[in-house]
């Protein structure tokens, strides 16, 4: 069993992080590296990619892996290009909420439509928070933040509902408050076939924490008491929602190419 | 892929077959006409030369995955016109600062906006050049021809690989629809990229005389950091650097700019005693090239310069030719690359004939060079 420190030594680089006191930041670092450790694989088998905004910076400088920090919103149809490049890496993208689902959202259908072999992990604090604590697609409906002073006048989307309905092979939801349960579902998708989606609700003290007078520690006591595993009224339902299986968008292009008389490049 | 031989083919499958001999490894596109004739060969010949082609949700999600899979060690390409060009600059802006070689196609069309999709033009001529955000230099190859068609696209994947950058291959509908006879050559000269020594630790800083750094690739265990945001030699991140910023930015332009001699080139024709020289590029240049001819033959000292290489423009060369003769571009739209030619050759000394939609008659533009000489 490696230790804490060994843990760290060897799957983060640039230490200590830039993360605020008590970001769920390094804690979905944590557990990414936990799972990767438990399975074995080789680090130089893993690529990272990442857009734009606080998510975007757990992989890209901390995760000692090779990383590939995009443009704002693009980490997925570049990660497509690695997979269909070389489908022997394992291909992770850690994305904010903003990033994956505001900016990003079209590509993120697409990928689930093509259910290309991605692991998508969406860290969702609920706002824009590198740029100021903006509104983003998951803040929720009356929410105020520093672009909706009176309100929020629009709705949060449920992305798990969209991963879904967009054909992903696998979709959960956890949150930072649930450690264990993440680390074994990072550890799920990295096995799966296809497009494995990861919500991951993290807090952010920075941005709603001053805001709503919260420490890191009472949001994570948040989300101990307003989450459930099984569907309740006025709860948020955490837990593995999509396991199927479906054919798998670089396997397929491999296949044409052999059965098209071509060996891959 | 076509075996070595003569063929009479659109300008399109040219290009679709250039890029295979170069050794494309990965096409991503989204159809756009006038260019998707590209895209359709490759969705069935780049298979079976073990190539991978994808159809993407858009073109900014093509520029987004020719990059990706370049950093796999791939040969990669897109193509486009106008309108997806537009969305692809904000990755074209990524690939350049990350150093992705890759080639990205733009067989122009009418614009502005959507304009008309199947009439060639050549506005976006500025557009390779300047069209990302931040202090950048882009190489643009211009051909005239199918035969330049396929050159031009395995030369966009050498310069690409040689310089380790994007490059774009600026073609027009006029070109990309031509139907005529090309040949594929037995042998292809083909550059790729610089890959790194065991103990290289610098692949984002260069102190070779061509400003290349060595290019890795993803899964050599070497715990890459790709970013394009302003980084020091080993990839790492400055957000705020004087110095990382002035170093890595002027030697992304020193790379195109002080290989310059080793990019450019053109053709010229009868320009020493030339009282007016014809500049003039892509298919507008046929005609314009036919007009020349024809003033010679009536006993006018008319030269005529084609730049093939068009960013960075041969710059020097038609400075020289704008100290002794009048200049005449002649281009299939009104600010394509008037003001670079302005530039260089001085504004009294030119003159324009300019049109939008098609291409003129040779006489048109006869016509018009007789004006100029009167």
């Amino acid at each position: 069993m490696i230790t804490g420190k060994e843990l760290r030594e060897k799957y983060i680089r640039n230490q200590p992080t830039a993360f605020c006191p008590g970001c769920g930041d390094g804690m979905v670092l944590n557990s990414m590296s936990r799972a990767v450790e438990s399975l074995g694989i080789l680090r130089k088998d893993i690529v990272a990619v990442s857009g734009i905004g606080c998510a975007a910076w757990v992989v890209s400088p901390y995760w000692r892996v090779d990383t590939l920090h995009t443009t704002h919103g693009r980490a997925i149809p570049h990660a497509i290009g690695v997979k269909v490049g070389n489908k022997d890496l394992n291909v992770v993208v850690v994305s904010g909420d903003g990033d994956c689902v505001g900016i990003g959202g079209n590509h993120l259908i697409h990928a689930c439509r093509n259910n290309i072999d991605l692991t998508v992990i969406m860290i969702n604090n609920g706002l824009y928070a590198m740029t100021g604590g903006q509104v983003a697609p998951t803040t929720e409906y009356g929410e105020r933040t520093i672009t909706t002073p009176y309100g929020n006048p629009s709705h949060g989307m449920d992305v798990t509902k969209i991963v879904k309905a967009a054909g992903a092979s696998h979709v959960s939801r956890w949150t930072t408050y649930h450690m264990r349960e993440l680390t074994k579902e990072v550890k799920y998708a990295l096995r799966k076939k296809g497009l494995s989606f990861i919500e991951v609700l993290t807090q952010c003290p920075t941005r709603t924490g001053k805001k709503d007078r919260l420490s890191g520690l009472d949001m994570l006591q948040w989300y101990k008491e307003n989450t459930s595993k099984t569907p309740e009224e006025g709860k948020i339902t955490v837990g593995r929602f999509v396991d199927i299986d479906r054919p798998e968008l670089a396997d397929e292009i491999y296949g044409q190419i052999t059965a098209s008389g071509g060996t891959p490049r | 892929m076509r075996a070595p031989g003569v063929y009479f083919q659109e300008g399109n499958i040219a290009c679709a077959e250039g890029a295979m001999a170069a050794g494309l490894g990965l096409f991503a596109g989204y159809p756009i006409t006038p260019a998707s004739e590209i895209m359709h060969h490759l969705a069935r010949a780049l298979p079976k030369t073990g190539g991978r082609f994808i159809q993407m949700e858009d073109e900014i999600a093509s520029m987004a995955a020719i990059t990706g899979a370049s950093w796999t060690g791939l040969k990669s390409m897109t193509a486009t016109s106008g309108p997806g060009f537009s969305l692809m600059t904000e990755n074209l802006g990524f690939a350049y600062m990350t150093e992705t070689p890759c080639v990205i196609v733009n067989v122009q069309r009418a614009g502005p906006s959507t304009g008309q999709a199947t009439k060639p033009g050549t506005g976006d001529v500025m557009q390779a050049r300047f069209g990302s955000h931040g202090d950048y230099e882009m190489i643009a190859l211009s051909p005239n021809s199918v035969q330049e068609m396929f050159d031009f696209t395995v030369k966009s994947f050498n310069f690409a690989e040689k310089y380790r950058t994007p490059v774009v291959l600026l073609a027009d509908a006029g070109i990309g629809h031509i139907r005529e006879k090309f040949t594929i050559p037995e042998k292809i000269d083909l550059v790729e990229r610089k890959r790194p020594l065991t103990d290289d630790k610098e692949f984002f800083h260069s102190d070779a005389e061509d400003h290349v750094p060595p290019m890795p690739a993803f899964g050599d265990g070497r715990e890459l950091l790709v970013t394009g945001s302003t980084h020091r030699g080993n990839g790492t991140r400055d957000t705020a650097g004087y110095e990382t910023q002035d170093r890595l930015v002027r030697r992304l332009k020193a790379k195109i700019d002080d290989n310059r001699n080793d990019i450019i080139e053109w053709e010229e024709d009868e320009v020493d005693d030339a009282e007016l020289v014809v500049v003039s590029y892509g298919s507008m240049s046929r005609p314009a090239r036919g007009a020349v001819s024809k003033a010679r033959q009536s006993g006018l000292k008319v030269g005529f310069f084609r730049p093939k290489v068009i960013w960075p423009s041969p710059e020097k060369r038609l400075r020289d030719i704008g100290t002794n003769s009048k200049i005449l571009l002649a281009e299939l739209s009104l600010r394509g690359y008037r003001m670079e030619v302005e530039r260089c050759v001085g504004s009294e000394n030119m003159h324009v004939y300019d049109r939008l939609n098609s291409l003129p008659t040779i006489d048109r533009i006869y016509r018009c060079i007789k004006e100029v000489m009167k």
